[in-house]
């Protein structure tokens, strides 16, 4: 899967999240899930399940602790892709 | 302090209908609710006769962003927010946009379970030892006070955000605990109202206690029978009604429409003593209840013109009556108006009390009393407490001055309320 490919699947995923304030088009590679993106912390648990069916892979709690970015997110699914 | 309390505002979400219009012409036609259900059918209860609210998809988008119609599986919350954002409209009020609660203003919003549908879902996955895969809004759909938490937050509430339960009488119960606290001038405006859960996870139980009815499968618009000597058990139902309680002083000082004053009530138990059991009401504390409420409205019974009565469709219809008459003396050609409106929405279980409330003061405003279908063949029980001109099996031309509504429940509860045409003084 292309780079750009899972970048937009991502920005898919996260779009739904996002309070009223907040555009997909604010969406950035270095946007900070809660603090740039204003998403409540309970819907990244959502996110995560998410990126997990989108994706067939397993997020663990590690992964969910470190996914504090979309530039994260993207690493953590590279990473759990390549183990596949 | 002793406020005088009024009703700005209406919202329903019944199985006859969806809306304050419909809702109005369905019960000015008798229009029932009541459907076969293929899903009991397949599961192969013995009733599969029940009332379940028609909401199309397209009228959920209106009241539930995507993100929170995302996972959503608790139809109780569906229909409470539809009935409560519907009355908090129709009483002309809006959602706060400020940065400060509505200190003056709260939420009692009553339910039996919820979510029942979302907790089948997580027990599954916990089952499975999945439970990682919850998501986030289990807790939410499956907390009794889901309902009132989620309307708290629509609508930015700083004063009671709860949730009451008391079974069947939890709708009517709602509207006394929100009157109580306005008129002792602790909140200005309270939702007040209670939803029901539809599916075979709420109403197995009761099929499983044999007290519904099983002889009509094919003929479902004619199964719930109050008060008719025909009648076999309740039919049950689902869906949420919603009223906006206010202070006289707050309704005048907005210049909003008034449907009716709450003039108080009562709330008892039988304690399960004597006549009463966990599912069986003693006598003493329903005319007792009633006699309350009269008393604690400061009017007298001959007052009462109609009433609205809790009236299964069960074999205690008859009971019910006789309780009504003596708690009010009255008998025969001096009894009230008496209607159940059981034979077209079925018994909405913790719905009840609010569907019917918003339906018997829908009355005032109608200026009739709706008929009651399916009793063509009173009972011979109560033809012999009350006359049949008292039971009004068509929509009767009728200014009511005042109604009372009562509703009875699991755990022998009890809940009386007296409302009456809106006057100045």
């Amino acid at each position: 899967m292309l780079k750009e490919e899972k970048y937009q699947k991502l920005k898919e995923i996260i779009k739904i999240y996002l309070p009223e304030d907040v555009a997909i088009t604010d969406i950035e590679q270095e946007s900070h899930f809660m603090n740039d993106l204003n998403i409540n912390s309970a819907n990244i648990v959502d996110i995560v399940l998410d990126v997990e069916d989108a994706f067939d892979i397993r997020l663990e709690n590690e992964d969910m602790e470190k996914m504090q970015t979309v530039n994260d997110a993207m690493a953590i699914i590279d990473d759990k892709l390549a183990e596949k | 302090m002793n406020r005088r309390v009024v009703i700005t505002g209406l919202g329903v979400c019944a199985p006859n209908a969806v809306g304050l219009t419909d809702f109005t012409n369905a019960l000015l036609d008798g229009k029932s609710g009541l459907r076969h259900q293929p899903n009991l059918e397949k599961l192969g209860f013995g009733c599969q006769v029940a009332g379940e609210p028609l909401v199309k998809d397209k009228l959920i988008d209106n009241y539930f962003t995507p993100l929170e119609r995302r996972g959503l599986n608790a139809t109780g919350i569906v229909y409470g927010v539809i009935a409560g954002m519907d009355a908090w409209k129709d009483a002309g009020l809006e959602k706060n946009t400020t940065d400060e609660p509505s200190w003056d203003r709260g939420i009692i919003f009553g339910t039996g379970i919820l979510g029942v549908d979302k907790f089948r879902e997580a027990i599954h996955l916990i089952d499975e030892g999945n439970v990682r895969r919850l998501g986030s809004t289990s807790v939410i759909q499956t907390m009794a006070s889901g309902i009132s938490a989620y309307l708290g937050g629509l609508l930015g509430c700083g004063n009671q955000v709860t949730t009451n339960s008391a079974a069947c009488t939890t709708g009517t119960e709602g509207i006394l605990m929100a009157y109580d606290r306005i008129s002792q001038g602790k909140a200005e405006i309270i939702l007040t109202g209670s939803c029901s859960d539809s599916g075979p996870y709420v109403w197995g139980g009761f099929d499983a206690m044999r007290i519904l009815p099983r002889g009509y499968n094919d003929n479902p618009t004619k199964a719930s029978r109050p008060m008719s000597a025909t009648a076999g058990g309740f039919i049950p139902g689902s869906g949420a009604g919603a009223l906006v309680l206010e202070s006289l002083e707050s309704a005048e000082k907005r210049g909003a429409h008034i449907y009716a004053e709450v003039l108080g009530g009562e709330i008892n138990s039988g304690g399960q003593i004597g006549q009463g059991s966990m599912t069986a009401p003693n006598s003493m504390a329903v005319q007792r209840c009633i006699r309350n409420a009269v008393t604690n409205a400061g009017i007298k019974s001959s007052d009462i013109d109609v009433i609205n009565g809790h009236l299964t469709a069960t074999s205690k219809d008859g009971l019910e009556i006789e309780n009504w008459s003596k708690a009010l003396g009255r008998a025969h050609e001096d009894f009230p108006y008496i209607n159940s409106f059981k034979g077209s929405v079925g018994h909405c279980l913790a719905a009840a009390g609010s569907i019917e409330s918003v339906a018997s003061i829908l009355q005032f405003k109608e200026q009739v009393v709706f008929k009651n279908v399916n009793c063509e063949d009173i009972h011979p029980e109560i033809s012999k407490l009350i006359s049949d001109s008292c039971i009004p099996r068509k929509t009767k031309k009728h200014a009511s001055k005042v109604i009372a509504k009562a509703s009875f429940g699991f755990g022998d509860v009890n809940a009386c309320v007296i409302f009456k045409a809106f006057t100045k003084e």
